[in-house]
């Protein structure tokens, strides 16, 4: 019991380290609370779908996906094509999701095969994974468009003739999904669909769990061995948490494209899956265990830091620079530390287990 | 006979082997596109002058089970500190850079220390957490050189007369400071003697090294820890003293490569700077778990050849330049690669 408390403050020490510094910052930074409440309702709406893609491979213990950052690939390809296709609007996302479904679930299953060679290190696998998948994407997108895969508009095409512009602007969508159904509250904008569309997405995740494959995922998180003797193909329920992550980080990537309003091409998805790691793990998400209510602390707490660390360090400091990289800074010492504890447990529990085995054979 | 060769070449593994056959590819190609071979060869010998330190500084880590120091940024901060400290301290010349590498050292052995202490908390999760203990000590360091108390003019920012600049000129400092020690020009080629002497001392010293008692025991450890625990061996000892070899020789990496290149890269220059001296001695041969020097030498020539061939054969062959995604697939995949082996894995 006394174990199980000091677990849980462990796990809220992140989050409440967190509202100590929004807390500190928020006044700082001279921002009207409607302002503030504006800019996260904004973000929470941007990137929500994209973390919830995180927790299905967490709950097959397979840990943090960073290959996350393929599904957005994925979804880059297909929205520059829907773009050049010129179907704007809700209809254009919607064939953008359809189109970046193939795509997503080849690369989830290459992804997935090459971690199952790779147990124990996937995470650092999936990391690499990124890198070289990027480096494909650039081959498509950099050579074969225009070339291969026939590109019509010349607006979205590099002036060489082939190749993409380093950004596309999708002003054609740019906020439509966000901009239906929107409500306004006391000068709060609400994207009300993008929310119920997040909304559902949990709910699915809920039922997932309680299906028989999301319980399969479980028992091969808990223990490998013990899910092999119990008959379930560990390989392939693996490989399915990949690829269903995959698929849903491409959704996520253009919902989240949408509200940006364009493509960076080459950059936009580089930085996306530390961004969404760290604002889990600030959600009080650990390597191994991350829960629906994670995903939308981590998205308040990391975006109010994000928002308000800018402008509070250039308060204090006279240079807006120094804000910046602790921000960055931040987001990558979070991630640092909850691998650090991800790891200490892990060797505890293991050394628990052997002292337990040796005191059983003891007593014989 | 034929499991043989089949057994030889999986031992081999299919990306060396294509990277190697692209490299020759490129060397046999190089004199039809117009290429000037000599100029080629110059180019290769000099950048494996430049980085051949910085890939060195994995083989210590390798060698005592700690995996790929992919936490190399760590040591290129200690070296960019002891550059830093050395030119505001109002060093010039060949002096300035005995002086770096004298006020690097000791940021690199606290560093190391602490990095190896934090290492031997988490043995088994060592990769992932290195990549981010780089990564962090990086950012953090972002704002430190806007902070920290720097004054001389040739490195802080001009207007505001603080903060240092994203790209220092290391010139009247140590620009070309090894290089220039009896350097040998033969028509197109130049090789820079000082600093392949520079190299081969700390190659040979690392060699010798592993060869001690304490060398013997580090290669025990990472083989074997049970093994070598059952032995007497002090394994977290041996694997702090390995980490913090990596992190000095990865100070003393950056410096070398300075004094090369010309410049001092602050911010977020290190950032990704492990992941070339990873995949370079992974070409050479080596695994996650066993490297040798020879592994450094070979590798490092084969990664900075298709670093220096890809972009000049390319462009004149296809004129399409692109190297930047060869580099990148290349290296990236055999990393993965590495990773994926069976062998490693079930350790």
């Amino acid at each position: 019991m006394n174990d199980k408390k000091k677990i849980n403050l462990r796990q809220a020490s992140v989050p409440i380290m967190f509202i100590i510094i929004c807390i500190f910052c928020i006044p700082l930074s001279g921002l009207s609370p409607k302002m503030l409440i504006n800019e996260i309702i904004t973000r929470m709406g941007r990137n929500a779908f994209l973390i919830l893609s995180l927790l299905i491979p967490i709950m097959a213990g397979m840990g943090l996906n960073f290959g996350m950052t393929l599904g957005a690939m994925a979804a880059e390809i297909a929205l520059i094509l829907v773009c050049d296709w010129q179907i704007v609007g809700v209809p254009g996302m919607v064939l953008a999701a359809i189109i970046s479904v193939p795509i997503s679930v080849l690369l989830g299953i290459f992804c997935g095969k090459i971690l199952n060679r790779a147990k124990g290190r996937e995470m650092i696998t999936s990391y690499i994974m990124a890198f070289f998948i990027n480096g494909i994407y650039q081959i498509v997108v950099l050579y074969l468009m225009g070339k291969v895969i026939p590109i019509k508009h010349s607006s979205i095409k590099l002036p060489r003739g082939y190749g993409i512009r380093n950004t596309v602007s999708l002003l054609s969508m740019r906020q439509k999904l966000d901009n239906m159904l929107a409500i306004n509250v006391a000068g709060v904008k609400i994207p009300l669909l993008t929310f119920i569309i997040i909304a559902i997405m949990c709910l699915v995740i809920v039922w997932f769990r309680r299906t028989k494959l999301g319980q399969d995922m479980r028992a091969v998180g808990q223990d490998m061995e013990v899910a092999r003797d119990a008959g379930i193909n560990v390989e392939r329920t693996r490989i399915i948490s990949i690829v269903i992550s995959t698929v849903l980080a491409g959704f996520g990537m253009i919902i989240y494209l949408q509200n940006m309003g364009n493509i960076a091409t080459y950059t936009a998805h580089s930085q996306i899956g530390m961004f969404c790691i760290a604002a889990l793990l600030v959600g009080g998400a650990s390597v191994d265990k991350a829960s629906i209510g994670n995903v939308f602390l981590g998205v308040v707490l990391f975006h109010t830091m994000f928002i308000v660390a800018p402008r509070a360090g250039a308060y204090i400091t006279g240079d807006s620079m120094i804000g910046e990289y602790f921000r960055v800074f931040v987001s990558y010492a979070v991630i640092t530390v909850a691998l650090i504890m991800y790891e200490t447990n892990k060797r505890k529990a293991k050394s628990a287990a052997s002292m337990k085995l040796k005191e059983a054979q003891d007593e014989e | 006979m034929k499991d043989k060769i089949m057994d030889s070449l999986r031992e081999f593994g299919l990306p060396r082997l294509i990277i190697t056959g692209f490299l020759v590819l490129l060397l046999i190609m190089a004199p039809f596109v117009g290429a000037d071979l000599p100029t080629q060869i110059s180019n290769i010998i000099n950048r494996f002058s430049w980085n051949g330190i910085l890939v060195l500084a994995m083989v210590p880590m390798v060698h005592s089970g700690c995996g790929l120091n992919f936490g190399l940024p760590l040591g290129i901060i200690s070296g960019l500190l002891g550059a830093t400290i050395s030119i505001e301290m109002g060093f010039t010349g060949g002096m300035s850079f005995v002086v770096a590498i004298l006020v690097a050292t000791p940021f690199a052995l606290v560093f190391g220390a602490l990095y190896g202490w934090l290492l031997n908390k988490i043995k088994g999760g060592e990769m992932m957490i290195a990549t981010y203990v780089g990564f962090s000590s990086v950012s953090l360091m972002c704002m430190m050189w806007l902070v920290l108390p720097y004054h001389s003019p040739n490195m802080v920012w001009g207007l505001a007369g603080k903060g240092l600049r994203t790209t220092i000129s290391l010139e009247g400092y140590f620009d070309q400071a090894l290089a220039s020690i009896a350097r040998i020009e033969i028509g197109n080629i130049s090789i820079p003697t000082g600093t392949l002497i520079f190299f081969a001392i700390l190659a040979f010293a690392i060699w010798a090294f592993l060869h001690t008692k304490t060398g013997t025991a580090m290669t025990a450890v990472g083989s074997n820890p049970v093994f070598a625990k059952a032995a007497g061996i002090n394994v977290d000892r041996i694997r702090m003293l390995s980490v913090v070899m990596s992190t000095w020789l990865a100070a003393i990496g950056i410096l070398v490569y300075e004094q090369g290149f010309g410049f001092i890269q602050l911010y977020m220059a290190p950032f990704y700077m492990a992941l070339p001296a990873v995949s370079a001695i992974l070409i050479g041969g080596a695994s996650v778990n066993k490297a040798s020097i020879m592994n450094v030498i070979v590798g490092t020539i084969l990664f900075q050849g298709i670093v220096t061939m890809t972009p000049t054969v390319m462009n004149n062959m296809i004129h399409m330049d692109m190297s930047e995604v060869i580099r990148i697939i290349a290296s990236m995949g055999m990393i993965l690669f590495a990773l994926t082996r069976k062998t490693e894995a079930s350790r």
